[in-house]
């Protein structure tokens, strides 16, 4: 599967060890939710770290944990910024990563972590969104499709998997927005950062966010801004900002700023 | 012994005997009814006679399945306890899934699902009973389907399931008008519906009701009593 071949060990497991764990993760056959077996044929293409080389899950792999990711919600729906680095050590290996993935016309989810990781499981979870719309007649809604991969990845907890994602959308209760990780959280909020540089971006997000009612020109600017002093400050994260903006309607991709253009922009501002 | 061979298998005109020989055991149970009124929802069973020396509040033909659906059932008792028990982990399994109640729609799906599963595996037979689904959805809207032991479903304003269905649906279709606002006029159109069929009264009927909103509630022996002079006064009067 994937997984086995991203991290090329010679211990990969036929047996039932994954099956179990899954029965006990989510209580049901997974035939009864619409939820076929990812791994194929009823085997479960389940991982054994290997505790007798000793390094554990510490694995040689470029993880995009040199990152900026943001998402807030607000009154007009959720903002939805990101960095465009990728880092391998000191070496920037692209500058041009695409790091919202999208799910469907009206569910958006960030990468952080193992760029693999974010992109399979969301499409996956794509996959899944779609099956329950036409099962259901209605759109999934943003709590039940975090849950369905928070889920997901439960299964393969401490077997590798890195990723820190934020679920966004719009559903019949409004904004949504969920912070989901490999360790297992899945967290509801209204603002979340994820990556090196998200202490950065924090800073700028919570003083912006004083005044209650944003317009959406002001929520844009503020992702904007504060993505942009992420990468002023974090070495991980640069390249460009990439700004999407979940409404009633679904999402729309505002904008996507150079960051030395943004740097020129707000230095003229200063002046 | 291996359990290779199917025991429902068609026959040379296309039917599933098995299944027709089930839907004649469900012929055979008490009846039951079911009404979908406009806020509130009613299911009416008719009360086997119990023998004097049994406890006949453990005989209960009307089960919640969760705080906004209910069933009733006609047909084999214990193949009903085995759908209600699978129902009920849905109903949960599905709130801890999905963060939101199962809809009615969703419920029968997977009960039909589940008995549509026996008609087509080796060594089983098909369940031998009919329901009917009631509830309100999280959105508010009423309900009623009604599933068979062949794994189909319908959804109903009115229906009758078990000995002399026949008989109690061709009342209601005289007697069911569109959208009845009142609540007393839902429930008395299904007591009026049981009362054709069961005999002696109001002794050996079960009534449940849902309003929208709130949990369900099994009206009590004197409450159905009164229900049922009010008809026959109503009849009285008419005469």
């Amino acid at each position: 599967m994937a997984l086995a071949s991203v991290l090329q060990s010679e211990s990969v497991d036929f047996s039932n060890y994954g099956r179990q764990r899954r029965g006990f993760a989510s209580g049901l056959t997974e035939t009864e939710l619409g939820l076929e077996s990812v791994g194929g044929d009823s085997l479960s293409f389940a991982l054994r770290t290997s505790c007798s080389n000793g390094d554990g899950p510490d694995r040689k792999i470029e993880f995009l944990h040199g990152t900026t990711t943001l998402a807030f919600k607000f009154q007009h729906g959720v903002i939805v910024a990101v960095d465009s680095r990728a880092t391998a050590g000191s070496y920037i290996a692209s500058q041009t990563v695409k790091k919202v993935i999208e799910i469907n016309p009206y569910l958006l989810g960030t990468m952080a972590g193992g760029a693999a990781d974010c992109s399979f499981w969301e499409r996956l979870l794509a996959r899944q969104c779609r099956v329950y719309e036409l099962r259901n007649k209605e759109r999934i809604s943003v709590a039940a499709a975090s849950k369905l991969l928070a889920n997901m990845v439960y299964q393969y907890k401490g077997m590798g998997l890195s990723m820190g994602t934020m679920v966004c959308g719009w559903d019949k209760t409004g904004p949504g927005l969920y912070y989901v990780d490999s360790e297992g959280n899945r967290v509801c909020g209204d603002l979340f950062a994820v990556g090196s540089g998200s202490m950065y971006a924090y800073g700028i997000v919570d003083s912006g966010l004083k005044q209650k009612d944003l317009t959406v020109e002001e929520a844009c600017d503020l992702g904007r801004r504060a993505i942009y002093q992420a990468t002023y400050r974090d070495a991980y994260s640069g390249g460009q900002v990439n700004l999407y903006h979940v409404h009633s309607e679904g999402w729309t991709r505002v904008s996507q700023s150079d960051v030395l253009m943004l740097h020129q922009q707000y230095q003229a501002e200063k002046a | 012994m291996s359990y290779d061979r199917a025991i429902t298998v068609f026959s040379p005109d296309g039917h599933l005997f098995q299944v027709d020989y089930a839907q004649e055991a469900v012929k055979k149970g008490s009846t039951a009814v079911g009404v979908r009124g406009k806020n509130v929802v009613v299911l009416g069973v008719e009360k086997k006679i119990v023998a004097k020396l049994q406890e006949d509040r453990t005989v209960r033909k009307i089960c919640s399945l969760d705080d906004n659906v209910f069933m009733a059932f006609a047909g084999l008792t214990a193949d009903a306890r085995i759908i209600v028990n699978r129902a009920r982990v849905e109903c949960q399994s599905h709130r801890l899934t999905v963060e939101d109640p199962a809809t009615v729609e969703y419920i029968t799906r997977y009960i039909s699902s589940i008995k549509q599963r026996y008609t087509q595996s080796n060594g089983r037979r098909p369940f031998g009973i009919s329901s009917l689904i009631v509830g309100f959805d999280f959105d508010g809207t009423p309900h009623l389907y009604q599933t068979d032991p062949s794994g189909t479903y319908h959804a109903w304003k009115a229906n009758a399931i078990g000995r002399s269905a026949k008989t109690v649906r061709e009342f209601l279709e005289k007697n069911y008008k569109e959208d009845m606002e009142s609540d007393t006029d839902t429930i008395k159109l299904a007591i009026r519906a049981l009362l054709e069929v069961v005999q002696s009264g109001g002794k050996n009927i079960e009534l449940a009701i849902m309003k929208r909103d709130e949990s369900m509630k099994m009206l009590a022996q004197e409450e159905i009593e009164e229900y049922v002079t009010a008809i026959e006064t109503e009849k009285q009067k008419k005469t």
